[in-house]
């Protein structure tokens, strides 16, 4: 095992962890909603918010999907490591980190169940940017309207037809983190 | 407070709640399962709303819990007490506040903002239990949004009663979609769930989590020709004199005295504060 793979976690578990929670809560309940969030730290080319994500939300119960440039061996020992989560492929994952290309095709992800709905995937995406601008948001959670820069628009049109299936997401661009849950009307 | 993990639970079991809570946003009105801990207090005590509040606080948090609107009784005082020793957060009575509100069976008159956060106490979170026994049935119900059944209920109120007698745990439809059991809170509060803040309900014995993000559409089911009545007791607060506040009907001796006084005790001072009173407000005083 790498040294690198010791470093990067959590300094107080316990407070930075709730900090984060609350801001990934605040994003998840307000599609559009920027926040900062930090903390975390994994290897290249994890960005500090998506790091910060896995380590509150993610633990031995949540099989992780490492997709494209994120699956490589320095990431895998981070994660297995700090988080102790299993590494899987996308069909049984509860979380999965990637760039939107590398997450291609959607449908290889768990969307839930009619009966239990919320067992399905949560995506965290990496972006190169994110900018309260672009694809018009409308749903719960939005007074009226929001933006929010998505890489593109159908997959998230497709997404909201299968409510109350459905995948959510995170999107995460340096220390800048967004969500946007399967409720949220694209357009 | 150095003897707790912050906020009392291990860190797996708040992420396990934080996971469900997350998935409560994104499917607004849906029972999410979640592995219910003991805590240190009986269920029927507000274990639920606990474990919600203990993975929702942060240290920078200000702290109220209310009790059918009342910061000062049994239930209330403990839990503020409690995450004040656990948690080290800040407490307050004041709804304007409070970043974090933990309530049983009342919704704060004052309305809330963006920011804030309202965690409910719940008892029974599944609204057609009382109609199906089985859960097995109640799932499948949710999943095939086959909701006739409740409508037979309310049909069955109106055609015993003359009009729909359900007067707390009145059952709403979120998003056009899942019915949901908004905990007994007083039918006069269900207009206020279209709100700015955060609202996440937590079943300790049920082990159910379900949440409603900002501005979610919350309809009170109803029938075109008895439609949704979100009624109060006919009078004004004794104390403050509100006419706009659900109140708590009081028997003050045994020979038939009553008043009528808020149920939202940081309401009624506020009110009476700014120099408000009711008709026994002047006794009161003296």
């Amino acid at each position: 095992m790498a040294a690198d793979a010791l470093e990067g976690g959590f300094a107080e578990a316990p407070i930075q962890s709730a900090q984060a929670f609350r801001a990934a809560m605040e994003c998840m309940a307000r599609p559009g909603r920027i926040d900062e969030i930090a903390g975390g730290a994994g290897p290249a080319p994890l960005s500090v918010a998506a790091s910060t994500l896995l380590l509150t939300l993610c633990d031995p119960e949540t099989p992780v999907h490492l997709a494209g440039a994120f699956d490589r061996a320095e990431l895998r020992e981070w994660i297995t490591f700090h988080a102790g989560a299993p590494l899987v492929e996308a069909g049984e994952a509860l979380f999965a980190v990637g760039h939107w290309d590398e997450l291609m095709p959607l449908d290889r992800f768990r969307v839930g169940t009619p009966e239990y709905p919320d067992r399905s995937a949560t995506l965290i995406v990496e972006l190169d940017g994110l900018e309260p601008a672009g694809a018009m948001l409308r749903g719960p959670g939005i007074r009226e309207t929001a933006a929010l820069s998505l890489p593109e628009r159908a997959a998230f049109v497709a997404n909201r037809q299968l409510f109350p299936l459905g995948l959510d997401f995170f999107f995460t661009c340096g220390t800048r983190l967004a969500a946007l849950p399967r409720t949220t009307e694209v357009s | 407070m150095s003897e707790y993990n912050f906020a009392y639970l291990d860190e797996q079991t708040k992420r396990m709640i934080r996971r469900a809570i997350l998935k409560g946003l994104a499917i607004p009105g849906y029972q999410v399962p979640f592995a219910s801990r003991e805590m240190p207090m009986p269920y029927g005590w507000g274990t639920g709303g606990v474990q919600v509040s203990a993975a929702t606080l942060t240290p920078d948090d200000t702290f109220k819990v209310i009790d059918q609107g009342a910061d000062d009784t049994t239930n209330a005082v403990s839990i503020r007490k409690f995450f004040e020793k656990t948690g080290g957060v800040a407490v307050t009575e004041r709804t304007a506040e409070a970043t974090v509100i933990q309530t049983r069976h009342r919704i704060p008159e004052e309305p809330l903002k963006e920011g804030q956060v309202l965690v409910y106490q719940v008892p029974i979170p599944e609204p057609l239990r009382f109609l199906e026994p089985s859960e097995v049935e109640t799932r499948k119900m949710h999943a095939l949004e086959e909701y006739g059944l409740m409508h037979v209920k309310l049909y069955e109120d109106i055609s015993r009663h003359g009009h729909i007698s359900t007067a707390y745990a009145y059952p709403v439809k979120v998003e056009g979609r899942y019915v949901m059991d908004p905990s007994p809170i007083p039918k006069f509060d269900n207009p206020k769930m279209e709100m700015a803040a955060i609202q996440l309900f937590g079943a300790g014995r049920e082990q159910r989590i379900y949440a409603l993000p900002p501005h979610t559409q919350v309809v009170s089911l109803d029938f075109e020709d008895h439609p949704f009545d979100p009624s109060k007791a006919a009078h004004p607060c004794d104390m403050c004199g509100a006419g706009d506040s659900y109140l708590d009907e009081v028997i003050v001796d045994d020979r038939g005295g009553r008043m009528f006084v808020c149920s939202d005790t940081d309401y009624c001072r506020a009110r009476r504060e700014a120099g408000h009173r009711g008709r026994l407000a002047a006794e009161e005083m003296a």
